[in-house]
């Protein structure tokens, strides 16, 4: 009965048995792993599609390349707490620290290139919680799914004009960005803009009360339009010196503004913005202090995944932070292993 | 054959299954929520790291059993090299099961990245960040846990073959069905 090394015929089709149970838990494997789908959108072909033909940024962030660092205080004025019972509500003041970015896949975009400007934020509590958030200056997002992002990328990335022509007419809602890019005034500074959450959180209060809401940091410096072409005449990095220097003289605030969503806005769809009239609560002021390049900064090694949410405050049904995650997890994954091809300058850490 | 046990104890048999199907979980749960973006990667990537953490536990509880309780001998007509082979992969089973949250966690640490599990519980950070240690750590979670799944595959192969082919007492020996102690006079 038991020989072993030869296996008789009744064996034969335990054999295959085993060869079965081995092929099928394999093959099952490699189609969780999306490798036998090629047609899956994965974090990798995010990124693939976020990289320029010149190449990837080695080193830096897939998008929002270019930035700089900042530290400096949330002030919560308390009104928070009835909406989310987030400890960085309770009136106080509490660590900052995020990076003023520009939209684009290139370190070394030039500013006036560069229509989209964003900041990338991490509040923390006292006992260590953290809050991260990365936001934006339009007033709606360009589209309403990863996937429609995606094919935007693509689309974007073609020499074709058909391409970006093609996906217009497939993703009517990318209108609404369009016209803001077009006309929308151009400001020679970080400190005049306005940044949108544009993706919708719950909040929940101490009650157990839930809200939807999306919520903005609005400047307290006030807008001084100027034309693309005459920021472009300031320099290439016109930006990082005049945040820079803004900050040397004064620390430069915003005020936290939430907008709490009435059943039935468009929770799921930052293209789509909630009505003027929805309920808004200002709940403290973000006070920048103090600007480092980011070479050396505190933000380098920060990843600004929205989904890092402190306890009062979670994702809604809006499809986008989960896939931001996921992409911003890879890139980061990338750009700390390529930390040779953007050495830091001190001798301070590998 | 006084004093060996002839399976094992009944709290190590319920391990083993409990973590087998956990570790299995894992390791889809792993490559699916890397090749996503879908919503459901939120809820994938908690379950992983809490379900993670939880294992790693388990593991410890399970090895001091596996020292106090022992196992029961390996069939005596087995080869030498086989038996060998046996408890080297035993061992580099356990080995994987107690590295492979050790490094999820260094490498979340090493991205500065906060760690919280199911239920807001957060573990601190033992490690600083870095980016040479995340790396080292990211690229041997990932290659270390393709590995793992396929060690996992022989050792489920290998004890199909005890039960199906040579139909000794091995598979017995961890069998999740409460038998009857038998006497095994071949023995
Ligand atoms: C599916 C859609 C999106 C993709 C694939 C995407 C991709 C990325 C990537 C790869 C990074 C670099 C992350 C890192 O290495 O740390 C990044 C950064 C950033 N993203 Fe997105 N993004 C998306 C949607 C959004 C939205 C909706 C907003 C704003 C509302 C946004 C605002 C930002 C900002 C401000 C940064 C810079 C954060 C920092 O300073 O580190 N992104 N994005
Ligand atoms: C799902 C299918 C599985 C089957 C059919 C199976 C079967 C077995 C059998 C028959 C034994 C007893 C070997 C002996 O008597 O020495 C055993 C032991 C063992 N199994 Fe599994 N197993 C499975 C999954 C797993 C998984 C996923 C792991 C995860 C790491 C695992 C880890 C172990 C370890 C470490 C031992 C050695 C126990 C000891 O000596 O302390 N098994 N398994
Ligand atoms: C038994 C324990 C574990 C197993 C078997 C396991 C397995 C895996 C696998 C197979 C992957 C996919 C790798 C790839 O193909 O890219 C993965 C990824 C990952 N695991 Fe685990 N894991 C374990 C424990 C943990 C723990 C405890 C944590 C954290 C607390 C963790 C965090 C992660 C993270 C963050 C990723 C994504 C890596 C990336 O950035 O690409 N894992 N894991």
């Amino acid at each position: 009965m038991k020989l072993p090394g030869r296996p008789e015929r009744s064996s034969l089709g335990a054999l295959i048995l085993i060869a079965a149970v081995l092929g099928c838990s394999a093959a099952a494997f490699a189609f969780t792993a999306g490798w036998l789908s090629p047609g899956r959108l994965t974090p990798d072909r995010m990124i693939a599609a976020l990289t320029p033909p010149s190449g990837p940024p080695l080193g830096h962030r897939r998008n929002h390349a270019k930035g700089i660092c900042f530290t400096g205080t949330f002030e919560a004025n308390g009104n928070g707490v009835e909406l989310s019972r987030a400890k960085v509500f309770v009136q106080g003041r509490y660590p900052a620290l995020g990076r003023f970015n520009l939209g684009t896949a290139d370190p070394n975009a030039v500013d006036a290139t560069v229509r989209v400007r964003g900041l990338g934020l991490q509040i923390s509590a006292a006992d260590g919680e953290t809050w991260r958030m990365a936001m934006i200056n339009p007033p709606v997002f360009a589209v309403s799914t990863p996937d429609a992002f995606h094919d935007l990328l693509v689309a974007a990335g073609k020499k074709d004009p058909e391409a970006m022509a093609a996906f217009i007419r497939a993703n009517p809602e990318f209108a609404a960005f369009a016209a803001w890019a077009k006309s929308a005034p151009w400001t020679a500074s970080y400190a005049e803009e306005p940044y949108n959450s544009l993706n919708s959180f719950v909040f929940t209060n101490a009650k157990g009360d839930e809200h939807a809401v999306r919520w903005s940091l609005v400047p307290a410096a006030t807008p001084v339009p100027i034309t693309q072409a005459e920021l472009d005449k300031r320099g290439p990095d016109f930006l990082e010196q005049d945040i820079t220097e803004r900050v040397k003289s004064a620390p430069q605030r915003w005020t936290m503004v939430t907008t709490v969503a009435d059943p039935g806005d468009p929770t799921a769809d930052p293209s789509r913005a909630w009505p003027e009239s929805r309920r808004k609560v200002q709940v403290g002021t973000l006070v920048v202090q103090r600007i480092e390049p980011e070479r050396d900064g505190p933000c380098r090694d920060i990843n600004f995944d929205p989904t890092v949410l402190p306890q009062g405050v979670s994702v809604s049904d809006d499809p986008f932070p989960a896939a931001r995650s996921s992409v911003y997890r890879k890139s980061y994954d990338l750009r700390a292993s390529e930390a040779a091809d953007y050495p830091r300058s001190g001798a301070a850490k590998p | 054959m006084t004093g060996a046990p002839h399976r094992f104890a009944p709290i190590q048999r319920l391990l083993h299954w409990l973590m087998a199907f956990c570790i299995i979980a894992m390791l889809f749960i792993g490559v699916g929520m890397v090749s996503t973006v879908a919503p459901k990667y939120l809820p994938l990537i908690l379950i992983h790291k809490t379900l993670g953490v939880a294992l790693l536990i388990l593991v410890l509880a399970r090895l001091a059993l596996r020292l106090r309780l022992g196992a029961p001998p390996l069939p005596a007509d087995l080869p030498p090299a086989i038996k060998l082979g046996a408890r080297l992969s035993h061992l580099l089973l356990y080995g994987f099961m107690i590295v492979m949250p050790l490094l999820g966690l260094g490498m979340l640490w090493a991205a500065a990245y906060p760690v919280v599990l199911f239920g807001g519980i957060e573990i601190p950070a033992l490690l600083p960040q870095s980016d040479r240690a995340h790396t080292l750590l990211w690229n041997a979670h990932v290659y270390l846990g393709l590995a793992f799944f396929a060690l996992v595959l022989l050792h489920v192969a290998a004890a199909l073959f005890h039960a199906l082919v040579r139909r000794d007492d091995v598979f017995a020996t961890i069998s999740p069905l409460p038998q009857e102690e038998r006497m095994n006079p071949a023995e």
